[in-house]
């Protein structure tokens, strides 16, 4: 048993903690205030291999491994939620599924330009009644000659707006998980068009839109893995994904910490900082060692989808955590900067809010303890 | 082997820089201590009007190296002349001031000679016969204390305003002696196209007592005029944090701090400074601080000897004409 | 053009040190150790003119075995290959006996210019760029804040920043400079780039050097002395005023 990082996770720790802390932090809170996309800092993350973590380098990407990425994406979240929201659903939900279950000819069309920022990638899965249940959709794909007419809505779409590439799920046979089929769907395609551009409480720099399919004609070349097999495709990238959102929370939530820390040193009340209370020092303490467990949770989940073994569990045990440790922490920190935490002024209201998504998206909270308990009960059986 | 202790003199228009002079009182203490001389000694192109200057700061000794290949200075011409000097008189100490120059030829002058050298002195000492300096290092997070080994030329390179300049005794002259050193020009490989003064109506920071500092706060160059004023009233020098120089509102030589410069004024006046960790690593040696922070959480008051939580916009104009006026009746 | 990097390894910078109980020098348990700031520039520096001649940028570093990470982050950046000389006398060598051990691994590469950083984090020293020019007989230009080399890749073209002004010199290559960080940006590893830097093979020797005992050594190190805070004041513009001059006056005595 081993608790390092390796030589390789540190440089890429310190890379990515160099790069947000001097590309990301310093307009984060801009980001979030306007509500505009990242456009430059996506491209210069390409530059850095970080929209292509996880992809062989045959096909542009970094050819890292996923506790690579759980680092990195640490480090992004510490400085912007919302940056790595667009950043992560690119990477784990949409390069990763055509790298696994992609032709030879789709992995080549579709993956260096995603690895290098010329491409991004959106994931369309949930309607507007389909959520949790997300196995009930029904957007339909009917065959048409060379090419399939996909009709339907999807909603709550991260990087709606700016994406290119789409992952689309839409019912191609009989109902439940195994009617479903995936398709790459390109923005340029007869078709396709975003509609509603949602208003949110956090992860403001992300947008989030449904796509409108409207008779979409999609190349027959373009359905993702096996006619049929969509069900499963979602929801295997789903547990890649939650590793990407264990990593967002365990970011927000260390932020949470590392500010609470500083202002706690910093303000003074009844002649002391409020540091050398002890209401505050709890506070600290129980923050850091949630993000502590959180991490190990995330590092270990990583770990086994990185020896080839079963992870599906121990995602949804990181993403389950981590993110109400990050709701927790971001609470507790805003408590600890009092009024000043309420403000615009200072950094952790905005980690309260963008917290608040990781216990929804990718699989809300009770879906992540239903996962788990459907594992933990089938071994009793 | 001498006991002597020498100030390598750097000097501009006749004048010895106040660093030197700062030296050559230090050097005369621990010449004698010692049991050694003080000697400064001063190369250029024409030193005699600076070598005449430095008998009443102290000097018992002046050596004068005079040759047209001394100016501009160059780290060649410079190790070459300072190196045959050193090595004919063979003094127990030389003193160099931490200056472009002096850190630019000291390691180099040290590798020749083979002389054990300490660079960013704070203090020298001599203890026991043993010779001790201590120095700032780790970005200022600790200071260490260094002793030289016993034998040989030992170089200190001192940093600026750590020792007062000695009251001049007009009466004390010192013996001024010619040295005849050989330089050839092809010993000279570099060559200096110019040096671009940069127009300042302020004192060189290195060389002021009083600092008075800008940063983020100032909130655009056309600010810095609040602070260039208040200095030109206090007879100061103008510095800055390091956002104003990476947003191009002054030019780098400003910065003060980890990635600038190291300095320790008897007065440090921060204005519109956060007190960040890495700027405090270049100021927190200052004498006394002084800080202008309309945030009363800001962590430069947790250093400063007098903090006031205002808008620097509103003081600094004010002081500005305090200052004036108290200097106005000083004079009277 | 064959450009050698001199590259050091520090604690880093952001993080407090502890210093050892005993005074003997601080305690590198926990520590975060990484490429010495100003040689990120020196590394930057060589790439760049790679870039633009052709040519290998080489890093070479004296140290003990995790002097390598420093190194691997400069082949990460792009840098063609990296060395590393070890040696039981080198943690008793001062600046002087480092420059010497440097100095005899460089004389043994093709070498058009040497980079070293303007000073490391750790000691401050800035001794070794101008030690290290001297031992391979080379000209130098310390803390430059600008670089051109001539097409024909003979001369150097530098800024130095003095006091008051700049000075622009021109050096004849070979040659030694030591960079400011004014002089560039360096670009960050990139993860293709660590990915790369990986597989490389860094070369390692070691010293046989026996003169590097220390001329100067460190008896003692302690925290700085801590400032109290002083009196804050919240008041308006005059009474705030009237507290500084009188503070000038009456404490420090500048006025
Ligand atoms: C900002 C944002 C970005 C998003 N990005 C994407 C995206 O890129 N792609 C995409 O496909 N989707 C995305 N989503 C959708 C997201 O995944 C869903 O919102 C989420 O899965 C929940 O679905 P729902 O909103 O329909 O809630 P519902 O499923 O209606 O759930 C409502 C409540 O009921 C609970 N609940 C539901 N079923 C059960 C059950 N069986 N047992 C116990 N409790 C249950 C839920 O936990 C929740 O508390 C995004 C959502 C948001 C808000
Ligand atoms: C490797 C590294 C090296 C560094 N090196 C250095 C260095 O050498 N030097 C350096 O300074 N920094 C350095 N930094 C940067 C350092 O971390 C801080 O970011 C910087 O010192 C902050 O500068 P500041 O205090 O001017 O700005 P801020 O931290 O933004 O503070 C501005 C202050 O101005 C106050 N203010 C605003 N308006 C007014 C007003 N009207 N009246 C009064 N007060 C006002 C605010 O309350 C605030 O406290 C370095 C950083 C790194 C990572």
């Amino acid at each position: 048993m081993d608790f390092q990082l390796t030589e390789e996770h540190r440089m890429v720790q310190s890379m990515v903690r160099e790069f947000a802390s001097k590309e990301i932090l310093p307009v984060a809170a801009e980001l979030d205030h306007t509500e505009t996309f990242p456009q430059e800092i996506i491209k210069k993350a390409a530059a850095l291999g970080l929209m292509g973590m996880v992809v062989p380098e045959r096909y542009g990407g970094a050819g890292m491994d996923a506790i690579a990425y759980v680092v990195a994406h640490e480090e992004l979240a510490r400085a912007s939620a919302g940056v790595q929201t667009i950043i992560t659903v690119s990477n784990s939900l949409v390069a990763d599924p055509i790298l696994r279950y992609g032709t030879q000819a789709q992995r080549q069309r579709y993956l260096p330009g995603l690895c290098d920022g010329t491409r991004l990638g959106c994931y369309c899965l949930t309607e507007p009644s389909a959520g949790s249940d997300a196995m009930s959709l029904s957007t339909t794909a009917r065959r048409d000659g060379d090419e399939w007419v996909l009709r339907g809505t999807k909603a709550f779409v991260s990087s709606g707006v700016e994406a290119d590439t789409c992952i689309v799920y839409a019912r191609t046979g009989q109902e439940g998980a195994r009617g479903i089929s995936a398709f790459i769907v390109e923005k340029s395609f007869p078709g396709i068009a975003v509609g509603k551009i949602e208003k949110k409480l956090g992860i403001k720099c992300s947008s989030t839109s449904e796509i409108v399919l409207d008779d979409c004609r999609v190349p027959a070349d373009n359905v993702l893995g096996d006619l049929g097999a969509g069900g499963k495709i979602a929801l295997s990238t789903l547990d890649g994904g939650r590793l990407g959102i264990a990593a967002q929370a365990i970011g927000i939530a260390r932020a949470a910490l590392e500010d609470s820390i500083a202002y706690a040193s910093e303000r003074q009340q009844f002649g002391r900082p409020i540091a050398e209370f002890q209401a505050i020092q709890w506070m600290l303490a129980d923050m850091a060692t949630r993000i502590e467990a959180s991490r190990l949770l995330a590092y270990r989940a990583a770990y086994l989808r990185q020896q080839g073994q079963r992870y599906t569990k121990e995602a949804s045990m990181a993403k389950l955590f981590a993110s109400e440790t990050a709701m927790w922490a971001s609470h507790k920190a805003v408590q600890i900067h009092g009024g000043y935490g309420y403000i615009q002024d200072y950094a952790v209201e905005r980690y309260f809010r963008d917290a608040k998504i990781t216990e929804i998206y990718e699989g809300t909270s009770e879906i992540q303890r239903l996962v788990i308990a459907r594992n933990v009960m089938e071994r009793v059986q | 082997m001498a006991n002597d202790v020498w100030v390598v003199v750097e000097h501009e228009s006749g004048q010895p820089k106040k660093i030197s002079l700062e030296l050559l009182g230090r050097a005369g203490q621990l010449a004698l201590a010692l049991g050694g001389k003080a000697v400064a000694f001063v190369p250029g192109r024409d030193v005699s009007a600076v070598a005449r200057a430095l008998g009443p700061y102290g000097a018992d000794i002046v050596y004068t190296a005079q040759d047209p290949l001394l100016e501009p200075y160059t780290a060649d011409a410079q190790t070459q002349v300072v190196g045959e000097a050193l090595r004919k008189e063979q003094p127990t100490l030389v003193l160099i001031g931490s200056t472009a120059q002096g850190r630019d030829y000291a390691p180099r002058l040290a590798a020749r000679l083979g002389a054990a050298i300490v660079t960013d002195c704070a203090s020298l000492e001599v203890d026991n016969s043993s010779l001790v300096a201590t120095r700032p290092m780790y970005t200022r997070k600790a200071i260490g204390t260094v002793m030289y080994a016993s034998e040989g030329i030992r170089i200190a390179v001192v940093l600026p305003a750590v020792y007062p300049v000695p009251q001049a005794d007009p009466k004390r002259t010192a013996e001024v002696r010619a040295m005849r050193i050989p330089l050839d020009a092809k010993q000279i490989r570099t060559k200096v196209h110019e040096v671009q003064a940069i127009k300042r109506e302020t004192v060189p920071l290195t060389e002021a007592d009083v600092i008075v500092s800008g940063g983020r706060g100032l909130r655009g160059p056309e600010n810095f005029a609040l602070l260039d004023a208040l200095a030109k009233a206090l007879g100061a020098a103008v510095g800055s944090s390091r956002p104003p120089v990476d947003s191009g509102w002054v030019p780098h030589d400003y910065e003060i701090g980890q990635t600038g410069k190291t300095v320790s004024p008897q007065v440090y006046l921060a204005c519109g400074i956060s007190g960040a960790p890495q700027h405090l690593a270049g100021m927190s040696g200052s004498k006394h601080i002084v800080a202008i922070n309309k945030d009363p959480n800001a962590p430069i008051f947790q250093l400063a000897d007098l903090g006031i939580v205002g808008d620097l916009f509103e003081i600094l104009p004010k002081l500005t004409e305090a200052v004036k006026k108290a200097k106005g009746g000083n004079r009277d | 053009m064959n450009i050698v990097v001199c590259v050091k390894q520090v604690p880093d910078t952001e993080a407090p040190i502890r210093i050892k109980p005993d005074g003997s020098g601080i305690d590198e348990m926990g520590l975060n150790l990484v490429m010495n700031y100003y040689d990120e520039h020196a590394t930057e520096a060589g790439l760049r003119l790679k870039e633009q001649f052709g040519g290998t940028v080489t890093l070479i570093a004296a140290g003990p075995e995790r002097t390598k990470e420093a190194l691997r982050t400069g082949l990460a950046m792009g840098a063609d290959e990296a060395m590393l000389i070890t040696g039981p006398g080198l943690e008793q060598s001062d600046h002087l006996g480092m420059a010497r051990v440097l100095a005899a691994a460089i004389k043994a590469l093709p070498h058009d210019l040497v980079i070293c950083g303007k000073l490391s984090t750790d000691d401050n020293a800035s001794i070794v760029g101008p030690a290290l020019a001297e031992l391979l007989g080379l000209p130098q230009a310390t803390a430059i804040a600008h670089l051109e080399v001539d097409a024909s890749a003979t001369t150097a073209l530098v800024h130095r920043e003095v006091e008051g002004g700049v000075e622009i010199l021109e050096v004849p290559l070979p040659a030694l400079l030591t960079v400011e960080r004014s002089l560039n940006e360096p670009r960050y590893p990139s993860l293709p780039g660590i990915m790369k830097a990986k597989r490389k093979e860094i070369k390692t020797s070691t010293s046989t050097d026996q003169k590097v005992a220390a001329s100067s050594r460190l008896t003692k190190l302690v925290p700085p002395p801590k400032r109290q805070a002083g009196r804050v004041i919240e008041a308006d513009a005059d009474k705030a005023v009237a507290e500084i001059v009188a503070f000038l006056k009456n404490d420090a005595k500048v006025l």
